[in-house]
């Protein structure tokens, strides 16, 4: 316990779980929670560096400009899938296709 | 500047600012313009007149004015353009504005209501400045455009009724003959011009006074050929043979453009020129000049003879008596031959405007007849005149009086002198006896051609009885000139302040002085002056006698029928076939010039066309076009089909293929990007 392995292997654990939500889910939402579960995965690893691996506070300052950019994008996510929402009745990303010709 | 240059450059530009007006506004103008061209004439005449009498107030032979500006100036090239006074330009203005109102005003009436007008007095104008041009040119450039002008407005006016064939062909023909004539002029100004460097006339008398001209080619000198060429332009200008083909031709024209042509206009350029060059043209081109101008005499009043239309012989007149003037000068009396061009403008003048006067009276009996097939110039539908056209009669009879040489008359005066000329000359050279032989032999045929005229027109009983109540004298606008030319043709005029009629004493003799020839070798003037004095009475005596003996012959063959004109013709058959004919000078032209030359052309095209044209022009053709071909297949099939649509064709069909790829999910393409982010990852490790 308390080695920079364990934290890093958690945080890929992570950041694979939320790729495969982003990937997978239909709904708009749950892509929402993937990237919120990428974004804090990338912050665990920040913290384990700052903590084993010298980044010392810069780790820590970049893991709260990560949560901070994290609630503006869910800011503006929030207000495409309202509109998207609007447009189609519905949260399913797979309805946004008409760029494809 | 002097007062006189400044009358004369007006005299020379009045015309021409008519000229101007008329061609481009004559047609909108009241009365079509004319007064626009006659007010200028007579404006230049009143100037003309004013000059005259400037001259004889001033009484000094020598008088000069010259002045000049630059034209042409390039590098060492300069040509220089300007006017020159002296007392033969004053005279020959005069000449010129009188002779060229006198038609002016006659035409008022006699082109009434023609087709082209307003074009008529312009072109009149155009003459009158292009002849004004000759006369006050002080260099050899200014007089060859002159020159060329004077061809063109004869052109334009000879074939004024260009709708007849007749007359357009001979416009054409007169135009032609010139230019034979005027090729010869421009090589004679271009030798004296490459051996002295300039055109002007003091440059150019100089120059030869100097010796400059030098070299010789084919035995004779090169001012010889100079003077001989020079001397060609005067050949076409006065109609001289073998050139004078034109002239009878250029009667289609309307009559007071005739009588302009024939008194002080065209062909006076010819007589003035040469007047004009006189001292630097070489004795031997003189000689020429004689006899071309001898020949000439005899044989046109020979052919004037058997003429019957009034105009021609008239016009043959007019050839005969420049030849008269051309052989004056050949013999080294010009002065004489400028006289005699001077008296012959007003009483030949006259004659054409009578002839145009009884022209017209008959024009219109005939029309009133509504008789359409008879020439209304026809001699031979003529006589007795007289009493139905008093003013044109006593003024044509004056005009014939002084053509014959009759003592109280002009031209007694100028003949007297140039006879003498030629007796002089004879007696120096005896070798050329036949100059004087063709003098007298022309003053006899001469009168008896002019009587012969007279008494068929206006004596004897009239040849068509119903015609003769029509005739009558034609209105004051061209009885006008008549009255004034026919009191012009006294001597009194020429002789002021003398009145001896047997003497040429009076101011023009005292006024134009002969200048001696600068040419080495040449005799004097003094020496030429003395001669002439000596033949003086010899040659009057002559003259009065063959010209007695003309008119006599006249009056028993057509006034009295003595003598049967027609037994004559038959006893003379082949001479009088010549004479009617015209010697066959067209037919010979015809035959030995024109045919063969056309030959020549023929086979010249049929190599041009048959040869050149389809084999060689076409071959080209045939090739380029067999080139093009198989450019256009490599082009077309292989460049464009194969490699430009290729490139298309790959980039669509990668294009086609890759289309699948683009699913329009989001989440297909998150798959690609982490897809394609893990092999990055794995082929780095494997590396």
């Amino acid at each position: 316990m308390g080695s920079l392995h364990n934290y890093l292997m958690i945080a890929s654990v992570l950041f694979s779980l939320g790729i495969f939500a982003v990937m997978t889910r239909r709904n708009g939402i749950a892509v929402l929670m993937g990237v919120e579960l990428i974004l804090n995965a990338a912050n665990l690893n920040f913290i384990a560096f700052a903590r084993f691996g010298g980044m010392n506070i810069s780790g820590h300052i970049f893991a709260l400009f990560v949560i901070i950019m994290a609630a503006a994008e869910a800011a503006v996510a929030l207000a495409i899938i309202i509109n998207l929402y609007n447009n189609f009745k519905s949260v399913n990303v797979d309805e946004a296709r008409q760029l494809k010709q | 500047m002097n007062i006189f240059i400044e009358y004369a450059i007006w005299i020379y530009l009045l015309p021409f600012v008519a000229f101007v007006i008329n061609i481009f506004f004559g047609k909108r103008l009241p009365r079509q313009g004319d007064w626009v061209s006659v007010g200028a004439v007579l404006i230049s005449l009143a100037l003309s007149v004013a000059m005259f009498v400037g001259m004889l107030l001033n009484y000094d032979p020598d008088f000069t004015q010259e002045i000049s500006f630059s034209w042409i100036s390039l590098g060492s090239f300069n040509v220089s353009l300007g006017f020159l006074v002296d007392n033969i330009t004053i005279t020959m203005l005069l000449v010129v504005s009188l002779i060229s109102s006198m038609s002016h005003i006659f035409s008022l009436k006699y082109m009434e209501g023609d087709v082209r007008y307003s074009r008529y007095y312009a072109y009149l104008s155009l003459f009158t400045f292009s002849m004004n041009g000759i006369v006050v040119a002080n260099n050899l450039m200014l007089l060859y455009m002159s020159w060329e002008l004077v061809g063109l407005s004869s052109y334009l006016l000879i074939g004024h009724w260009y709708e007849k064939k007749s007359a357009s062909d001979a416009g054409m023909k007169a135009f032609l003959t010139n230019r034979v004539g005027d090729i010869g002029f421009f090589i004679g100004i271009m030798l004296l011009f490459t051996a002295i460097g300039s055109v002007a006339y003091t440059d150019i008398f100089a120059g030869v006074a100097n010796g400059k001209v030098v070299g010789s080619f084919l035995g004779l000198s090169i001012l010889t050929w100079a003077g001989i060429g020079l001397f060609m332009g005067a050949m076409g200008k006065s109609a001289q043979f073998p050139l004078h083909i034109w002239l009878p031709d250029a009667m289609e024209g309307p009559t007071p453009v005739s009588a302009l042509m024939h008194a002080a206009t065209m062909v006076a350029a010819g007589v003035f020129m040469m007047v004009r060059l006189f001292p630097i043209i070489s004795p031997d081109a003189l000689i020429f000049v004689a006899y071309i101008g001898g020949i000439t005499a005899i044989f046109a009043s020979l052919i004037a003879i058997t003429q019957n239309d009034i105009k021609k012989v008239l016009a043959y007149s007019t050839v005969s008596q420049l030849g008269y003037m051309i052989m004056s000068v050949g013999t080294g009396a010009y002065v004489a031959a400028f006289f005699h061009l001077m008296i012959h403008a007003a009483f030949k003048a006259n004659l054409f405007y009578g002839s145009g006067s009884v022209i017209h009276s008959m024009h219109h009996a005939l029309h009133k007849k509504h008789d359409h097939d008879t020439d209304p110039q026809d001699m031979r539908n003529m006589g007795g005149f007289k009493n139905k056209m008093p003013i044109t009669y006593w003024s044509m009879l004056a005009s014939t009086l002084a053509i014959s040489g009759i003592p109280l008359f002009s031209g007694f005066l100028s003949k007297d002198a140039i006879l003498a000329g030629t007796l002089s000359f004879a007696s120096h050279h005896p070798q050329h006896f036949l100059l004087p032989i063709f003098g007298f032999g022309a003053a006899l045929i001469t009168a008896f051609y002019m009587f012969r005229l007279i008494f068929m027109t206006f004596h004897n009983e009239p040849k068509r009885p119903d015609l003769y109540e029509d005739i009558h004298e034609s209105p004051l606008e061209m009885t006008f000139p008549l009255v004034l030319l026919g009191a012009l043709s006294f001597f009194i005029f020429y002789t002021i302040p003398y009145f001896n009629p047997f003497s040429d004493q009076g101011w023009f003799t005292q006024m134009i002085q002969a200048k001696t020839s600068l040419v080495a070798g040449a005799p004097t003037a003094h020496e030429i002056a003395d001669g002439i004095h000596h033949s003086h009475v010899t040659a009057m005596i002559l003259s009065l006698l063959v010209a007695a003996t003309g008119i006599l012959l006249a009056w028993q063959m057509y006034y009295k029928r003595n003598l049967s004109a027609e037994s004559w013709a038959n006893k003379m058959g082949v001479l009088y076939n010549l004479s009617l004919n015209k010697f066959y000078v067209d037919e010979l032209y015809e035959r030995f010039i024109y045919n063969p030359f056309y030959k020549l052309a023929g086979a010249v095209a049929h190599l041009d066309w048959d040869l050149y044209d389809k084999y060689v022009i076409d071959g080209f053709g045939k090739v380029t076009n067999w080139i093009s071909k198989i450019s256009g297949i490599t082009d077309y099939d292989g460049l464009d089909q194969g490699i430009v649509d290729g490139f298309g064709r790959v980039a669509q069909q990668f294009g086609y293929r890759l289309k699948g790829l683009q699913t329009g999910r989001l989440q297909n393409y998150i798959l690609f990007a982490a897809v394609g982010m893990l092999l990055i990852i794995i082929i780095q490790t494997i590396i």
